[in-house]
């Protein structure tokens, strides 16, 4: 009895730690309609600041606390909300979660070239003080958290009710048309909770860090805690949010007591999180649609059938040309590239098109790895019946959100995918804890695919029939309907479309083109192993697909390549590493509110040069000129030839590429 | 008999009550007007007729079942449709596909396979789309993107949208605004047309002329409360409807009769 009274009064302090940083999740979340994922990120930078002062410049502990939680803070927040974040809430939540998730990347990087990896203590406060309540020790750090959560609450509860601002940052909660009509002011009210949101995940860290290190990643991921607490409160109510970051500080501390302490069970501890995320989501009842929110985005051109066969063929012969031309041990790089191009192709179809975000789908290729090398069936069944295993375990991620928004379903999948990462590649069914499987090149029609070049090669032909494909189903009604769903959710409800089950089929797919590179990837690499699929890595593939273009299926393939090529530079100059990680994600900030990405410049270039540059040259250059054609938005409407551009018939036919253009400036 | 009757129905975000136990009915085949000054709470009504937003208190009773607690798509499929205020047309796909979706949606699954197979020539049921385009009058606009068209176009093209599923209740927030004179009649015509062919519909509009001339009936919602119902002529007259409506357009400085204080202060 009496420890689970110690255990529970342990969990509690946790608890009350998580409830700070949630509490400020929550505050800048109901504000502004932002959901900062980068919140225990920013957590972590603000607490290496915080040992910047205390430890290398020797600033008092109370007034470095003061500096950091009243000034650099809060600064920093107003900049995001002012200058990143402003606006971003009356946008798809794509957009916003991926410019967060380049926030989160970013830091990360920045983090990491300042304060380069070096064992650093961050100690408790008081940390030699302590007392003993029966035969708990309690220690004045543990006390502090338990007093600031109690501040914090005290002081939230003021300010939302006491005070003129709060009231109106109340009303922004339930309803931020109603804010506007009553003459509130949303720019004061936005920039003042992210002021306060950003103080409140700095001391949640600062709080932390004796707990978890003082960590780059483990500090990072505390957002999973906070907001795994937040959904108790449906990400809205404060006092639900405390209540629920209370039950995961004392489940996770009950976990520790109680839970054995090998075995399979034992690895569950660092995932009760994702676990307490899982069922409350379970849980959670059906949310509403949102009115009057994200209208048409101009997306990529969707080429015709011609052109996209044409640059397919193209893409093929310069692969052929590749691969027998590089250095033997660069062969072997061209087929990772196609595997990230292949795992950004699912993100086309799911945030592309449909307006999703996942940030597990490298987790996804990872379980497509995973059952391609369990099952040893080397061959396209085999290599099916990967994708198949994928897309199932993808649709189980989305049926419990089935009844939730899209925001709901990314918050479950990096949940899932720290849950893969950290406990299940690493079981014993799957790859044990720094273990690898083995994993055969598959034969198609008996016939094996064995050497470096005809491998790879093979992967770049699956990448292309996989973009053919794609673009099909883009052109057809279910592309109409996915784009539907993006532009408007709720009036594709009142139209009678049930989008539950749509957005599980839809999740699953992309899960499985993403299961089926993993299936490929492994048989490239022969052994695989839980380390080549950690949840940062689909972090990275996330924003280089959207950097490049996640609605275009050229933007998959230049983020591939683009993300193969990251390692190898960072190997090239080790002192770069986080330098390269912060362009990343600060590149991702800036370009993220453009899902169309680089390539839809490329695609601007490509109409350009064939319009003024090299009228004769058009039929030769075709196949290796980025794709173009139509626009996205008058697909199938805009066969009409546009006088303007005097070469649309010679470039395949009436494909409208001048209508692309022109809607396109239009927008942009 | 009435097709839809919203009974004693609640709904309050946070401290603000955005509807006050509003109680009206919309009868089968015959135009309804929902009027009232902005923030009457006429939009949140169409929402809860619609599912989008769970009422606090109060039901929602549709061809005599009580659809409360349906989901919205499940009303859809019955036969309500609605236009948005706030437009929420499918911005960016043409204008004939916003309808052809609408049709693929409510012809279900087999008009999608058969839509991706014959891909973006397809025009299987295009016949009909155009033919509705044509109806609602914006046919010219078919190819262009639906969020670079002007709004009182957008609005007949939700319009449009809503009758590619053959609806039975048809809701309209705002339907004219946007809309010329000229478009406004034909609009007005379009409508009593609709509800000959037995379409029944309500409708949120500040365009006190076309409410008067179309709407059989009328409720006037004002603070979330319903402060009048009846015929045109009635709500002509009604001292708290004259009150209400006066009462905004003193703090504008401005007075006279019903109609052009409620267009002054409304539109």
């Amino acid at each position: 009895m009496s420890s689970l009274f110690a255990f529970t009064l342990l969990g509690l302090f946790t608890g009350a730690a998580y409830a700070i940083m949630a509490s400020g999740l929550v505050l800048t979340y109901t504000t502004t309609r932002v959901f900062n994922i980068a919140h225990g990120a920013f957590g972590m930078f603000l607490s290496f600041v915080f040992w910047d002062f205390t430890q290398r410049q020797g600033v008092p502990t109370v007034l470095s606390l003061i500096l950091v939680l009243g000034v650099v803070a809060p600064a920093i927040g107003w900049f995001v909300q002012r200058f990143v974040t402003r606006g971003l809430g009356e946008g798809p939540v794509s957009v916003a979660l991926v410019v967060t998730v380049g926030l989160l990347v970013g830091l990360i990087g920045l983090a990491q070239q300042i304060w380069p990896p070096e064992p650093r203590v961050l100690l408790p406060f008081w940390s030699d003080t302590g007392w003993r309540i029966g035969d708990t020790y309690v220690t004045a750090h543990q006390l502090v958290t338990l007093l600031c959560a109690i501040a914090v609450a005290f002081g939230l509860y003021l300010l939302l009710s006491r005070t003129r601002i709060g009231t109106a940052m109340r009303a922004s909660v339930d309803n931020p048309e109603l804010l506007k009509l009553f003459g509130g002011k949303p720019d004061r009210v936005a920039a003042l909770s992210w002021a306060i949101g950003m103080s409140l995940a700095a001391l949640g860290g600062i709080l932390l860090t004796p707990v978890v290190q003082l960590d780059y990643y483990a500090l990072t991921l505390l957002v999973i805690n906070a907001y795994a607490a937040a959904m108790l409160g449906r990400l809205k109510s404060l006092p639900m949010t405390f209540a629920g970051a209370m039950t995961l500080g004392i489940l996770e501390s009950w976990a520790v007591g109680y839970l054995p302490t090998d075995g399979f069970l034992a690895s569950l501890r660092p995932v009760i999180p994702a676990l307490f995320l899982f069922a409350i989501v379970v849980l959670m009842p059906q949310a509403q649609l949102r009115i009057g929110q994200v209208k048409g985005i101009v997306t990529a051109p969707v080429p015709s059938l011609r052109m996209s066969i044409g640059s397919g063929s193209g893409l093929l012969l310069v692969a052929l040309l590749l691969v027998n031309l590089v250095a033997p041990n660069q062969v072997v790089l061209i087929g990772v590239a196609a595997t990230y191009a292949m795992v950004m192709l699912s993100l086309v179809l799911l945030t592309g098109y449909g307006g999703h975000v996942s940030l597990a789908q490298f987790t996804f290729a990872g379980v497509g790895a995973l059952a391609y090398a369990k099952l040893d069936e080397p061959n396209l069944f085999g290599l099916l019946v990967s994708a198949l295993i994928a897309a199932a375990v993808g649709a189980l991620v989305a049926l419990p959100v089935l009844r939730l928004t899209g925001l709901y379903l990314a918050l479950s999948t990096m949940a899932f995918a720290v849950l893969m990462d950290k406990v299940v590649f690493n079981a014993d069914f799957a790859f044990k804890f720094n273990g690898t499987l083995a994993a055969e090149r598959l034969s198609i029609l008996g016939l094996r695919i064995g050497s470096d070049t005809s491998y790879v090669w093979f992967m770049v032909l699956a990448f292309v029939l996989l973009s053919l494909g794609l673009l099909v189903l883009r052109r057809g009604a279910l592309g109409r309907l996915l784009i539907a769903m993006r532009d408007s959710p709720s009036a594709c409800g009142t139209l009678g479309l049930d989008m539950r089950w749509f957005r599980v089929g839809l999740f699953a797919l992309s899960a499985g083109i993403a299961g089926l590179a993993g299936g490929l990837f492994a048989g490239l690499r022969g052994t695989v192993g839980a380390a080549d699929f950690l949840y940062f890595q689909s972090l990275l593939v996330l924003l280089l697909a959207v950097v490049f273009g996640a609605t275009s299926v050229t933007g998959a393939l230049l983020g591939g390549v683009a993300l193969m090529l990251l390692p190898e530079f960072q190997a090239a100059s080790p002192g770069m590493a986080g330098l390269l990680f912060a362009v990343i994600g600060f590149g991702a900030v800036l370009l993220g509110r453009d899902p169309n990405g680089i390539a839809n410049h490329l695609f601007r270039v490509g109409r350009w040069l064939r319009a003024r540059v090299a009228p004769g040259l058009e039929g030769r250059l075709q196949g290796l000129l980025p794709r173009g054609g139509t626009a996205d938005g008058a697909d199938g409407a805009v066969d009409v030839p546009l006088v303007d551009v005097p070469l649309a018939d010679v470039s395949g036919g009436p494909d409208g590429g001048a209508a692309g253009t022109r809607v396109i400036e239009k927008v942009v | 008999m009435a097709l839809l009757e919203v009974d004693d129905i609640v709904v309050r975000f946070g401290g603000v009550t955005a509807v006050n136990r509003a109680t009206f009915t919309a009868d089968r085949g015959v135009i309804t007007g929902l009027i009232g000054p902005n923030g009457a709470g006429k939009t949140t009504c169409f929402n809860v007729i619609t599912g989008l937003q769970r009422p606090t208190k109060g039901r929602v009773r549709y061809r005599d079942r009580d659809v409360t607690g349906w989901p919205v798509h499940r009303r859809a499929r019955h036969g309500v449709g609605r236009t948005f205020q706030r437009l929420e047309a499918f911005g960016s796909l043409s204008v004939r596909d916003n309808v052809r979706v609408a049709h693929e949606i409510h012809g279900g699954p087999l008009t999608w396979l058969g839509g991706s197979l014959i891909g973006r020539r397809g025009t299987g049921r295009g016949g009909g789309v155009d033919l509705l385009l044509d109806r609602v009058g914006i046919a010219e606009y078919a190819d262009e993107r639906a969020d670079s068209i002007p709004t009182g176009t957008a609005r007949l093209l939700e319009l449009a949208r809503c009758l590619a599923g053959d609806p039975q209740l048809l809701l309209l927030d705002e339907p004219s605004s946007g809309l010329d004179e000229t478009e406004t009649d034909a609009f007005g015509r379009l409508l009593v047309d609709l509800a000959a062919e037995g379409c029944s519909i309500l409708m949120v509009e500040h365009d006190m002329d076309l409410v008067m001339s179309v709407c059989h009936d009328i409720h006037v919602l004002d603070f979330g409360e319903i402060i009048a119902s009846g015929a045109p002529a009635d709500i002509r007259t009604d001292p708290n409807v004259q009150r209400a409506y006066l009462g905004y357009a003193e703090t504008d400085g401005d007075t006279g009769v019903l109609e052009p204080v409620a267009q002054e202060v409304l539109s």
